[in-house]
């Protein structure tokens, strides 16, 4: 599947059909128990998350929600994070780190919500928190890009020890849309700015930003997703391991040194 | 190049430089007459008394953008500011289309090489690490130079045990780097976040403008964040914002005084208290990081 285009892959990544994390989850871990809210305002139906377990070993679960019908799409803004759910994400994340319980974000969105109210309380400083806060957490985080990881939106939930991407997912600065409409003022070009985007998982490897690709079956994750399931199964059980032997000053100044080298040229 | 460079800054005082750059970019010259338009209240002004007003209209009191060496001679004690990677620049990253011609251009019509200047110097005699950016640049955006050379003078701070200053003045990432760009949101905040532990202080300087990516990392982490009257800071665009919602935002939305009510800003500064300002919050935190 490698000869694909980018923009094959954006409409792959999109397709409405594409199972969403809510889908995902009952089939990689045991006994999610949802936590809600971010205990200064409210609670952001797209970020999802809660604890659980897998293989035996608790976990805290962080995932960008789309929603899998209308009603879930409108309540969760597409998948669009207001500051209440980084929040929510951080009120979890320290949580992890004070039960020694490694964190599995799943990032699935195009963006950050652009709404009045996002502005008004907080989007930047809820995000840029976030980084800050995950770059020192003393506890093993691994980030899977499950279809689309959009502008500083996807970042706040990808700065991990980590990163895997599913095979047809995007990760990239702006949407394609975005993309082309501020190169170009024309959003109509999204198509030619994903093809020059670079942000396909192959593209993303070969840049050295994440660490490898789910491999999808024919046709893409909606079509087949058994197999795509036990690889990340595997790969989690992998990293889960390596990642839980190391020392926490080992863990930070690997995590410190992963994205301290990206761009560095 | 270097040369021309060399050249034309000898030629021209810091002061000289800061009335060109007014004129060519940030206002529209009337004919022949000289005179600048303020954005503020439309009036014409002479250049002359912009410039000896900070950059500061004389009749509504509207910020106009300055470039980062203006603002370092605003911020700094007199030839105590000592730059860092003065010539980096961004060529090599990589091959999107017209990049390279672009950041020629605008090497050529700004008078930095990047869209931050970065070193350190002394304010009122205390020594600080600092990065200034440059709007004029690129809007100010932030590619993987300008987020390498921000996270040195971050690492810098730490190091040193320096307090930090960063004066933003971006509209985001650079789009023509790509996912590089997104990193160095990362990257800058991680090496925020050592700062921290070491117990550093640091003061962000919110300018017109700091939004996107900028505004989302480094610009909203300061132990104390200050910002300029009416600058524009925020995260999503205006236009994004208006299209989403299918309303018009008020015209105060995503101002400095808009953020200072919603709690995001510890205090809007005027230009001309701005240096007395840090410089008391730095008296205040003497000997802390020691
Ligand atoms: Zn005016």
């Amino acid at each position: 599947m490698k000869s694909m285009s980018a923009w094959e892959r954006v409409m792959l990544a999109r397709n409405p059909q594409r199972p969403k994390a809510k889908d995902l989850l009952p089939h990689i871990f045991e006994d999610f128990i949802e936590l809600c809210g971010d205990r200064h305002f409210g609670d952001d139906a797209a970020l999802y998350g809660g604890l659980a377990t897998f293989e035996g070993t608790p976990v805290t679960v962080l995932a960008q929600s789309k929603g899998r019908n209308l009603q879930e799409n409108l309540e969760c803004h597409f998948g669009m994070v207001s500051p209440e759910g980084y929040r929510k994400a951080q009120r979890l994340a320290k949580q992890a780190e004070k039960f020694h319980r490694p964190i599995i974000t799943f990032v699935d969105t195009a963006g950050a919500f652009p709404g009045k109210e996002a502005e008004e309380r907080g989007q930047a400083e809820a995000i840029a928190t976030s980084l800050k806060l995950f770059a020192t957490l003393k506890t093993p985080i691994i980030a899977i890009v499950l279809s689309e990881g959009g502008s500083g939106g996807a970042l706040a939930l990808s700065v991990a020890d980590r990163i895997y991407m599913f095979e047809n997912a995007i990760y990239s600065i702006l949407s394609p849309e975005g993309f082309a409409s501020i190169l170009w003022k024309d959003e109509s070009r999204a198509k030619e700015a994903a093809e020059l985007m670079e942000c396909t998982s192959f593209d993303l490897l070969n840049k050295g930003i994440i660490d490898g690709i789910i491999e999808e079956s024919e046709g893409g994750l909606h079509q087949h997703q058994k197999t795509a399931i036990l690889l990340l199964k595997e790969i989690l059980r992998k990293e889960l391991g390596i990642l839980s032997k190391k020392k926490v000053k080992q863990l930070l100044d690997e995590r410190y040194k992963k994205f301290r080298v990206m761009g560095n040229v | 190049m270097n040369q021309l460079f060399k050249k034309r800054k000898e030629q021209i005082s810091i002061v000289q430089q800061f009335f060109n750059r007014v004129v060519k970019t940030e206002v529209k010259v009337v004919e022949a007459s000289q005179l600048v338009i303020c954005d503020g209240c439309k009036q014409a002004i002479a250049p002359e008394s912009i410039k000896a007003n900070q950059g500061v209209c004389i009749h509504c009191g509207y910020h106009m953008r300055i470039g980062a060496y203006d603002r370092l001679s605003l911020l700094l004690d007199e030839g105590t500011f000592r730059e860092i990677d003065k010539k980096r620049t961004s060529f090599h990253v990589n091959d999107f289309p017209g990049y390279k011609k672009k950041l020629y251009q605008y090497q050529q019509a700004a008078n930095v090489n990047e869209a931050v200047v970065c070193g350190s110097g002394q304010i009122s005699g205390v020594k600080v690490a600092i990065a200034v950016m440059d709007s004029y640049f690129m809007m100010g955006s932030m590619g993987s130079v300008v987020g390498d050379k921000i996270t040195k003078t971050i690492e810098m701070a730490t190091q040193k045990k320096f307090p930090l200053l960063i004066v933003s003045s971006s509209g985001g990432a650079r789009m023509q780097e790509g996912i590089l760009s997104l990193m160095q949101m990362a990257k800058t905040s991680a090496a925020l976040a050592r700062l921290d532990e070491a117990g550093g202080l640091y003061i962000s300087i919110l300018t017109h403008p700091t939004t996107g990516g900028v505004s989302a990392s480094y610009a909203m982490l300061g132990d104390i964040i200050l910002a300029e009257p009416k600058a524009t800071i925020g995260f999503a665009g205006r236009r994004v914002i208006e299209k989403t919602i299918n309303e018009k935002l008020p015209d105060h939305f995503q101002t400095s005084e808009f953020l200072k009510e919603k709690g995001f800003v510890d205090q809007v500064v005027t230009r001309h208290q701005l240096k007395d300002t840090c410089s008391k919050l730095l008296q205040l935190h003497q000997g802390v990081n020691l």
